[in-house]
Order: C-alpha cells, then sequence, then structure tokens
C-alpha cells in the first residue's frame, strides 16, 4: 500500500494551481487528500503530477456577506461543523461536515475537495443541495455552478478538465427556515449508507411555505427529491403527512446496491432518513 | 498457598510506558545495515496454473536487487502442518514459500522482489508479468464437497480435508427419536478477519561463516517457529537459526503460524549476503493472513417437554481455505466438537466435521478459536428449545446445568479424557441476572413492546478450556498434535538479588511482563521492580510452546511458580547452613529465611543470594548459584465459565440494534491482575459482539474477498458499546497450585451468542426465532419485513 512514483507541485496561488493542471491534463488536484491518498496508496489511482492546493493561501475561510454566506473551497471540516455561522445558518451543512468520516478525516479533508471528489456516499452533496449552494469555479473563464447542476454521476461533476472549485455560496435562508442533516453511517468507512438533508420554512399558519430535501449514498449521485417537495409545500409537516410524502422519495432513482444495503432496504432508508431529516429540522 | 500482596493487586502493567511513548520497538522498527526490502507478488486469481512467470523486466527496474519466482525456492519443502486431526495427514496441502505451479486462493504468493526500498520493490511487482490458466473456483465449504465441484487438489477428493467424528452417532440418533420435541436449525459462523493493528512480518540475516540465521518475525511460538522452520522446511539444524519475536501489537491467533514469507526473507538473507525486510501491509494480511471461524453447522436439538436437553446432534462443514495453516485442523475438532456439551449435562452428544477445501485464504485459530464456535452451537440449541417449549431460557439453563456436586464432569466421553475441572455455574448466572435485574428487565421490555419498541435480553452461560496442554492428551492417537504442550520456565536470582525470569511464553499484550512478576516477587518476597522477565528470543529462554490458547497463567506462570519454589527450597537450605541451624526450623517469608520461633535469626533473599553466587561458604555438596528451570505440563486443560447478559433495542424502521447495556460476569478461576484481565476481557467482548452484529468477510463466487479493506469490513470502534459493566466470581482450579484458568478469551466466546440471543429475544414478537451473523441492519430488516409481509 505505497503509492506509485509521482511528482508533486505545491502552487501558491490559484492562477499558478490553474497553469499547472491546463499543462499537466493527467495531473490531480488535492485538497485535503483524505480521498485521494487513500486510492493513490492501494494504486486504483497513479497519478503522474499531484497538485496540492494547501500552500494556497486566503482559500480557507468562513465569510457572512449580505448576499450569503461564502465558504473558502480549502476550508477543513472540522472548521465547517465548529463555525457559529454556518451552525446557525446552514444547521444542516454544519451537521453534514461534522458526521465525516473520523476526527483525523475532518481536521484534514475541505469541502471544495469533498464536492469535486464527488463520492456518491459522501456527506456534504446532500446539504449542498438542500441549501441551495453553489461552486464558484476558476479555469479557462470564472463561472459558478449550482448545486442541482453540479452532480452527474457516479464520482463525476459538471466542473470540466482545468477547472477549480474556490468557494462555495449559500444564499442567506430567509427568515424561519430551519435545516437538518441525518444519516445512517456505514459502520466501516463512516460514509452515509444514506444522507438526507432537509430545509424548511414553516409560516405562521403552519403551513410549510418551503421544504427542500436532499439524499446523498441512495444513487449514482446526490439528488433533490423534486416530487416529495412538491408534496410538502403548502402541508403541516405533522409525521404521518411527511411519511406518506416521502413514499416517493426515490422516485426515478437508480438505487445502489452493495453489501450494506440492497435496492430494497436503500428504498426503505430514504424513507425513513428522509422523514427523520424534516421532521428534525422542524424542531433544529 | 498464601494470599500475598501482589497476586490479585490491579497493579497498572510495567511494559506500558514504552509502548504508549512510542518507545517500543515492533517488528517495522528494526533496522540493519544494509538492509534490503521484500515485496511479495500475489495471485489475483483464486483458483489458477501458473504456466510462466516472466521477471526480466522488473529485474532491471531502478533499486531492484533481485526478483525470485517459487522454483527459485524448490530446495525448500513445503511448510508443515503441525495438527494433523481427523486423518488429514493424507490430504495435506500446504504452502509453499512461493507457490510454483499452482494457486488456491487470491493472495497466494507466486513471486518476491528484493530491492534498496520497500518504494521500489512494490513499483517493481507492476512489472512481473505471471501467465495465469484460471480455473474454476468454489468459495462455499457445501459447494466445494458436492458432485461436479472444481478439484483443489488431486489428493483431496471432492475438496475433503478430514472427516472427524465425536460421541456416540447411534445413541444420538435414538435419544432424538425418542425426544419430545426435536428442534432442527442451520448456523452459519461466518468468516472472519482478525485484524490485529500490527501486521506480520520478518527481517532475516545470515552469516555465512556459521551459517546461522537470525529472524525477527512476529510470531506467538518463536521456538516452535525455530522447530518448524529448520526441522521441517529448510532441514537444517535447529541450532541453526535463532527467532526473536520483537514487541508485537495484537495477533488474536493470527500469529501462531509458521507463513511462507517468514521462511521466504531467510532465504533471501541467504541468497543475497543481506539482511532482507518483509512487512505485510493491511491489504496483504486481508487475504494473506488466517481468517477465523467460517463453518456452515447444521444442529439437531432433542429435548423431553419440561425443557431436559436429552440429545445434541451436530455435522459441521468447516472451510478451511485453499491450503492448510499451520494448526488449521485443530481448530474444527479437538477445540470445537470436543466443547459440544457446554456447561449442561447433555447425555447423547455426537459431531462430524468435514475439514473442506475451497478457494479462500487461510483459516486457523481466531481469539477463542473453535470454543466460540462450539458455544454459539450450543447456546442457540438452549435458545431455540427454549423458545420452541415457551419456557425462559433461564430455566433451561439451569435445569440443565451441570451441578456444582458434579465435578470434576465428564462430559460424555467427547473430551476424550478430561474432564471440566471445577465450576458453579448457577452462581456466575445469579449474579449476572443480579446486575442486569432480569425480572425488571422482562416488566420492561412488556411495556415497551405496548408502545411499539423492541427489546430483548440475551444470555451465554458458557464453559470453555483453557490452557491447552497435557501433552498426553493432546498428542493422543488420531489427535493429531505433533508435540508437547507442556511450558517451561526458567528462574534466576543474581548476586545483587536481581531476579531475572525467562519464560516459554510469549506476550504479544497480554502483560506478562506484570503478571509474571508479580508472582515472582510475592513467592521471594522480593521488590517487584527487583524482577525481571524476558520472553520471546530463542537464545535466551528454554524452549516453550509459546501463547495461545489462554495459556500463559495455566502453564507459562505455574512453570514460573514451580522454578521459585524450587530456589525457596535451596534458600532455606542454605540458610539453614548459615545460621547452624536444622533445614527443618527454617522458615521462608517475606524474602527471609529465618529460624522457626526466632525471626531475628536470619537471612535476608539477598544475603542468601550473594552466598550462593560467591559460592565461599556453601554447604558440602551445593551447587553455586539460585538458577532453575521447571517444565510444566498440567493434568488438565482448565475450563473457565460465566454468563455474559447483552440487552439491546431493535429499531423495526432501519433493522438497527442498539445495544443498551453489556453485563460479563466471568470465573476465570483465580485472578493474579484484576486490572489486566478486565482489559482481556472488555477487548474480547468488543470483538466477540462485532462478530455477532458487523464483522464477516465475503468473497464472491471467484473467490475475491469482497470487503478486502477496512472501509468495507467492519472493525469495531469504542463509540459502538457502552461501558461494560464486568463482574467475576473465583471458582479455583484444582489443575494447578495457583488455581488459575485463563482469562484470554473468554469474551469473544461468551459475547457472540449473548448478542445473537438478544437480538433473537427482541424479534420474539415478529415471529423471528434465527438470523444468522452477522445482524446488520439490513439483514434484520429485511427478515421484520419478511415477516410483516411487506411489499420490499
Amino acid at each position: 500500500m505505497i503509492p506509485a512514483a509521482f511528482d508533486y507541485a505545491a502552487p501558491k496561488t490559484v492562477d499558478e494551481a490553474l497553469r499547472l493542471i491546463r499543462k499537466h491534463p493527467k495531473a490531480k488536484v488535492m485538497a485535503g487528500g483524505q480521498s485521494l491518498l487513500s486510492l493513490m496508496k492501494l494504486r486504483l489511482a497513479t497519478p503522474p503530477l499531484i497538485v496540492d492546493l494547501g500552500r494556497i493561501k486566503r482559500l480557507a475561510y468562513i465569510k457572512e456577506t449580505k448576499a450569503g454566506i461564502a465558504i473558502g473551497a480549502m476550508t477543513r471540516h472540522a472548521e465547517i461543523a465548529a463555525s457559529p455561522i454556518v451552525r446557525k445558518r446552514l444547521t444542516a451543512l454544519a451537521q453534514a461536515a461534522d458526521a465525516i468520516g473520523d476526527l483525523q478525516v475532518r481536521n484534514l479533508g475541505t469541502i471544495g475537495g469533498s464536492l469535486a471528489h464527488a463520492d456518491p456516499a459522501s456527506d456534504y452533496p446532500a446539504a449542498f443541495l438542500a441549501l441551495d449552494g453553489v461552486a464558484v469555479v476558476r479555469g479557462a473563464r470564472p463561472r459558478k455552478i449550482a448545486a442541482t447542476a453540479c452532480f452527474t454521476g457516479l464520482f463525476t461533476t459538471s466542473l470540466k478538465p482545468g477547472e477549480l472549485i474556490t468557494e462555495i455560496q449559500f444564499p442567506v435562508p430567509p427568515a424561519g427556515t430551519r435545516s437538518a442533516y441525518v444519516k445512517m453511517k456505514h459502520p466501516a468507512s463512516g460514509f452515509a449508507i444514506v444522507g438526507a438533508a432537509a430545509a424548511v420554512r414553516v409560516g405562521r399558519d403552519g403551513r410549510a411555505q418551503d421544504v427542500r430535501l436532499a439524499f446523498t449514498g441512495a444513487g449514482p449521485h446526490a439528488f433533490r427529491a423534486g416530487a416529495v417537495e412538491g408534496m410538502l409545500r403548502g402541508k403541516t409537516l405533522d409525521e404521518a403527512t411527511v411519511r406518506t410524502a416521502m413514499e416517493h422519495a426515490g422516485d426515478g432513482v437508480d438505487l445502489l446496491e452493495d453489501l450494506a444495503a440492497d435496492a430494497a432496504y436503500r428504498a426503505q432508508l430514504v424513507r425513513v432518513y428522509g422523514t427523520r431529516a424534516v421532521l428534525t429540522a422542524l424542531v433544529v | 498457598m498464601a494470599v500475598t500482596r501482589l497476586f490479585g493487586s490491579s497493579i497498572k502493567r510495567r511494559e506500558d510506558p514504552r509502548l504508549i511513548t512510542g518507545e517500543a520497538r515492533f517488528l517495522d522498527d528494526i533496522r540493519l545495515p544494509g538492509l534490503l526490502h521484500a515485496a511479495v507478488l500475489r495471485s489475483p486469481h483464486a483458483h489458477a496454473r501458473i504456466r510462466n512467470v516472466d521477471t526480466r523486466k522488473a529485474a532491471k527496474a531502478p533499486g531492484v536487487v533481485g526478483v525470485f519466482t517459487g522454483q527459485d525456492f524448490a530446495d525448500l519443502n513445503p511448510l508443515p502442518c503441525a495438527w494433523q486431526a481427523g486423518g488429514v495427514q493424507n490430504n495435506l496441502n500446504t504452502p509453499r514459500a512461493l507457490e510454483i505451479d499452482r494457486v488456491t486462493f487470491t493472495g497466494a504468493g507466486v513471486a518476491v522482489v528484493v530491492a534498496e526500498s520497500r518504494y521500489a520493490a512494490e513499483d517493481a511487482l507492476g512489472l512481473i508479468q505471471v501467465d495465469y490458466e484460471v480455473l474454476p473456483t468454489v468459495v462455499d465449504a457445501e459447494a466445494a464437497v458436492r458432485p461436479g465441484a472444481p478439484q483443489l487438489h488431486p489428493n483431496a477428493p471432492n475438496n475433503i480435508c478430514m472427516d472427524w467424528s465425536c460421541g456416540d452417532r447411534d445413541g444420538t440418533e435414538a435419544a432424538l427419536r425418542g425426544a419430545d420435541v426435536v428442534i432442527r436449525q442451520r448456523l452459519v459462523n461466518q468468516r472472519l478477519i482478525p485484524n490485529p493493528i500490527d501486521m506480520r512480518g520478518a527481517v532475516a540475516t545470515y552469516n555465512p561463516a556459521s551459517q546461522e540465521f537470525t529472524v525477527w518475525m512476529t510470531s506467538q511460538a518463536p521456538h516452535v517457529m525455530r522447530l518448524l522452520m529448520t526441522a521441517f522446511v529448510f532441514g537444517i539444524p535447529e541450532t541453526k537459526l535463532r527467532v526473536i519475536s520483537p514487541e508485537i501489537g495484537g495477533a488474536f491467533g493470527t500469529k501462531i503460524y509458521l507463513y511462507p514469507e517468514y521462511c521466504l526473507v531467510a532465504a533471501l538473507a541467504r541468497k543475497l549476503g543481506r539482511p532482507v525486510k518483509w512487512m505485510e501491509d493491511r491489504k496483504e494480511n486481508y487475504v494473506a493472513t488466517t481468517h477465523g471461524r467460517d463453518h456452515v453447522t447444521d444442529l439437531e436439538v432433542g429435548a423431553t417437554r419440561d425443557g431436559t436437553i436429552t440429545a445434541l446432534k451436530v455435522k459441521t462443514y468447516a472451510n478451511l481455505g485453499g491450503i492448510l495453516s499451520t494448526i488449521a485442523p485443530g481448530i474444527p475438532t479437538t477445540l470445537y466438537g470436543r466443547m459440544l456439551s457446554g456447561c449442561y449435562r447433555i447425555p447423547h452428544i455426537h459431531c462430524q466435521v468435514l475439514g473442506v477445501y475451497t478457494n479462500t485464504g487461510m483459516v486457523d485459530a481466531y481469539r477463542g478459536a473453535g470454543r466460540p464456535e462450539a458455544t454459539y452451537v450450543v447456546e442457540r440449541a438452549v435458545d431455540l428449545v427454549a423458545r420452541q417449549l415457551k419456557m425462559d431460557p433461564v430455566d433451561v439453563r439451569r435445569k440443565n446445568f451441570i451441578p456444582p456436586e458434579a465435578f470434576p464432569y465428564d462430559p460424555v466421553g467427547i473430551l476424550a479424557g478430561l474432564t471440566y475441572d471445577s465450576g458453579d455455574y448457577d452462581k456466575a448466572l445469579n449474579r449476572a441476572l443480579e446486575i442486569v435485574d432480569y425480572r425488571e428487565f422482562r416488566r420492561q421490555q412488556q411495556e415497551a413492546r405496548a408502545q411499539g419498541r423492541y427489546l430483548g435480553i440475551g444470555l451465554s452461560t458458557y464453559v470453555e478450556l483453557c490452557g491447552a496442554a497435557p501433552s498426553a492428551w493432546i498428542g493422543l492417537p488420531g489427535q493429531g498434535w505433533g508435540a508437547g504442550l507442556w511450558e517451561s520456565a526458567n528462574v534466576r536470582v543474581h548476586l545483587t538479588g536481581k531476579v531475572v525470569v525467562t519464560s516459554g511464553s510469549q506476550s504479544h499484550g497480554q502483560g506478562h511482563e506484570t503478571t509474571l512478576a508479580q508472582l515472582v516477587a510475592d513467592e521471594l518476597g522480593v521488590p517487584i521492580d527487583d524482577v525481571i522477565v524476558q520472553h520471546s528470543d530463542t537464545l535466551g529462554t528454554p524452549f516453550g510452546y509459546g501463547s495461545y490458547a489462554s495459556r500463559s497463567a495455566a502453564v507459562g506462570a505455574v512453570a514460573v511458580h514451580m522454578s521459585v519454589q524450587k530456589i525457596k527450597e535451596k534458600a532455606r537450605r542454605l540458610a539453614a547452613h548459615l545460621l547452624e541451624a536444622s533445614e527443618a526450623d527454617i522458615v521462608y517469608e517475606d524474602g527471609r529465611a529465618h529460624v522457626k520461633g526466632t525471626p531475628d535469626r536470619a537471612k535476608t533473599i539477598q544475603e542468601l543470594a550473594l552466598a550462593a553466587s560467591v559460592g565461599y561458604t556453601l554447604p558440602k555438596g551445593m551447587e553455586p548459584f539460585f538458577d532453575e528451570t521447571s517444565y510444566y505440563d498440567p493434568p488438565n486443560c482448565t475450563f473457565p465459565f460465566g454468563t455474559h447478559v447483552c440487552v439491546v433495542e431493535v429499531a423495526p424502521d432501519t433493522g438497527q440494534v442498539r445495544i443498551l447495556r453489556y453485563v460479563a460476569v466471568d470465573d476465570v478461576g483465580r485472578v493474579i491482575n484484576p486490572l489486566i484481565v478486565d482489559g482481556q476481557v472488555h477487548g474480547g467482548i468488543a470483538q466477540g459482539v462485532a462478530q455477532a452484529l458487523w464483522e464477516g468477510a465475503v468473497y464472491d463466487g471467484n473467490g475475491q474477498l469482497l470487503t478486502g479493506t477496512m472501509s468495507e469490513y467492519t472493525v469495531p470502534k469504542a463509540e459502538f458499546f457502552p461501558r461494560f459493566e464486568v463482574d467475576r466470581t473465583i471458582t479455583p482450579s484444582p489443575v494447578n497450585p495457583l488455581g488459575v484458568k485463563g482469562a484470554g478469551e473468554t469474551g469473544t466466546i461468551a459475547s457472540t451468542p449473548a448478542v445473537v440471543s438478544a437480538v433473537m429475544d427482541a424479534l420474539a414478537p415478529f415471529g423471528i426465532r434465527h438470523l444468522d451473523m452477522p445482524l446488520t441492519p439490513r439483514r434484520v430488516w429485511h427478515a421484520i419485513a419478511e415477516q410483516r409481509g411487506e411489499p420490499r
């Protein structure tokens, strides 16, 4: 379990990093390295060049602006989990960060790295989707990718070759919005067998004005459960209502099958954890 | 024996400071001048013929010193199988240093690269080209014996390695026919990967002038390794090899055996004239180090309507892997079949075990070794009887317990001449029920069920066999064990009064340096800091069989005790001479030999050691120096027992099992160091619970290990467990003068069935009586959904 030989570059600026990955299309970008290094040790990944973003200053931050909350791509999971701003405004994201792997992984892994890696069972994508996040991307030209357009398949995103995520943005949630992330943790890997994030806004009349619900671990990539969201909007979110709507949470999704869960069991976990996410968000 | 200050004291382990500060030297810490590094190329196929191995490209890679294949070591014999139980000698197939023409499991070594660094060695592995003819595979033991299954070895028709049985077949079948109820159940005891945190490794040097090898290896039994490597594999005098076990971070049985890589590095060191190191990585550990368990058992248990068990019939398919590890045949036979009476009087028992070759990794002893499998069968049987007869499982256990007055107890001959030494099973059971408040729990359980919550309580009342020895028993004709199983110890009191203990036992985490020193310091009456304990080096210790089967206290410590007694006896004789008193009047206590009635007329052990060492004033005929070696071969094994109770809650919507309480009441005889025993119990429970709920090695049909890393295979973490509530009863063993039994494996033996029992109790309202392990949420949820008739 020793990686194959590779070259290593530690650029000091984003521009320098972009030049390197343009010049070396087979290079792998390393953020926190918590997924990449394991793959390299197993020689499942044998990149000729590692471009380590760890020396780039000012990519790790959490800022609150009028427009919303901006998180630097190199911000560590542990920092996100502990941030008072994130905990208050983006509770589901803080809970997702806190649910990742173990302490060592949370101290080194980064939000940008995790989203770009797009492990189908990683925790952030559900919260990223439910909180309407946007990835700020630098490459040939700067652009933004909405969460709903980000994940396209197993370990694949709409990032193009030569592009880097530099920042994650979230709009300030309307007053009264609450969110939560819940998961069934794989006992060995710590990844989500199924994870669900919900962001809910309830009006004075007790009815849901807005419900956003997203799942990770269930399908080839994280997804929003649009049908359930539509069914719950305008409803009083009691347990029976939520549970009934959740029957449709996995509609149209090609559920993953592995040793931890076959499709039938995953469908059940989607129902259970989807329900829990919504009900938990209500009482956060 | 008088109870003194240290025996029974929870003193902190003396070895811990160096371990927790990183000062201890493990195998991978060994650096030698000119050290070369070996990496093994392992077969990606589970069953294949090796047509050709082309090493030319790899040999030219930077840093590579040599690339070798099985042919290069054809002069070495295949590794021996040291426990040929069940007539296995006719169907023997064991590993070679590297396989030459055939592989029967993924992970078998087929070539080796030796290089200036581990990096260079691993890089070159990818340049070796092996031409395999891939053959059909079979991974399931029962499937392997069916007609038409792929055949692994020409000398083992139908892949049967051994067909072993014990007990009375006719009597058992007649008793089953006459029983009021007969319950049949298939039980799968899944394959486990032992996962010591420190993995295997070896470093070898060869001195051409003396033709002597020194091999450092991660071994629980250095003397046995020396014997097997020299006499069986290399065909050289035993005296030409020194084996040293460095500090070992866990073994759980996997380091009892001789492995191909240990022979390989020695042969390479001789070939290349430089020291060679091989250190396993986790991926190799998963495929190339032994696994444990892997039984499929058909159980039939007969009982009368009042819950009296009348007969137990067991047929087990034991999966031994593609090739035999060192003592593989002994585990599902002597250590399993012979323990199937559990702690019950069962008048008729029969057990047949088919040991089977399959295209999977080697299976051998893993913590508990046979006794966890036996305990699982017996405890599930008792629970199934209780369920069938609608009786409380506690009552069925009590009804069938061997009563205290029945000891020594012979379990209807299946122990082949041994008897359970001592026991008071009710006492441990009562204590456990008292701690858990059984009646109150049953009340709460009813309440919870009314609220749609599913609580369950499970019991495991177990007995196990420890301190594997009597040589005359284990070496019985038909048992297949090729050696004795006594243990040795040497104790010397040096001129300065410092005491050196050398033991043939070996510590890989158990704390021998503390417990043996406790014994010696107590008995001799010297400060514990004046006693050092040495082990694990064949140069400096007398021959011993090593540490496994919880034998270090029950066998190894007794040898130490005997040597100390001899020294005390000599000290008394010397004191009598120096004090001009009659030997009969000398009393030895608290480190002094004094004249009876006049405690001031005394010589301390330090004064006596000085006198014995300088030798000026010895009585006529007395040899100088206090130096005594003892070899202890016990008359019987010891039989620890106890009751474990587990309380769980099962979530019906996800199938998740949460452990609410875990109570363990063990009786391991007298206890030398309660802190160390508690530690052993805690670790054992964690591993046993993990089998019940999480662990399980899974191969696909092609013999590929699907649980090949720690991301797929669940090694339990501390956060998975509640606080363990550990207590003890003490029933001294009459077998040895210390009254000790052995405490290394009770946790794994007892806990697995307790957890399964608890989950089955929780699931009883759904009409579920048995599920196979591991009881993952997926499996439990499917079972509930099936019983509810829900669409899935």
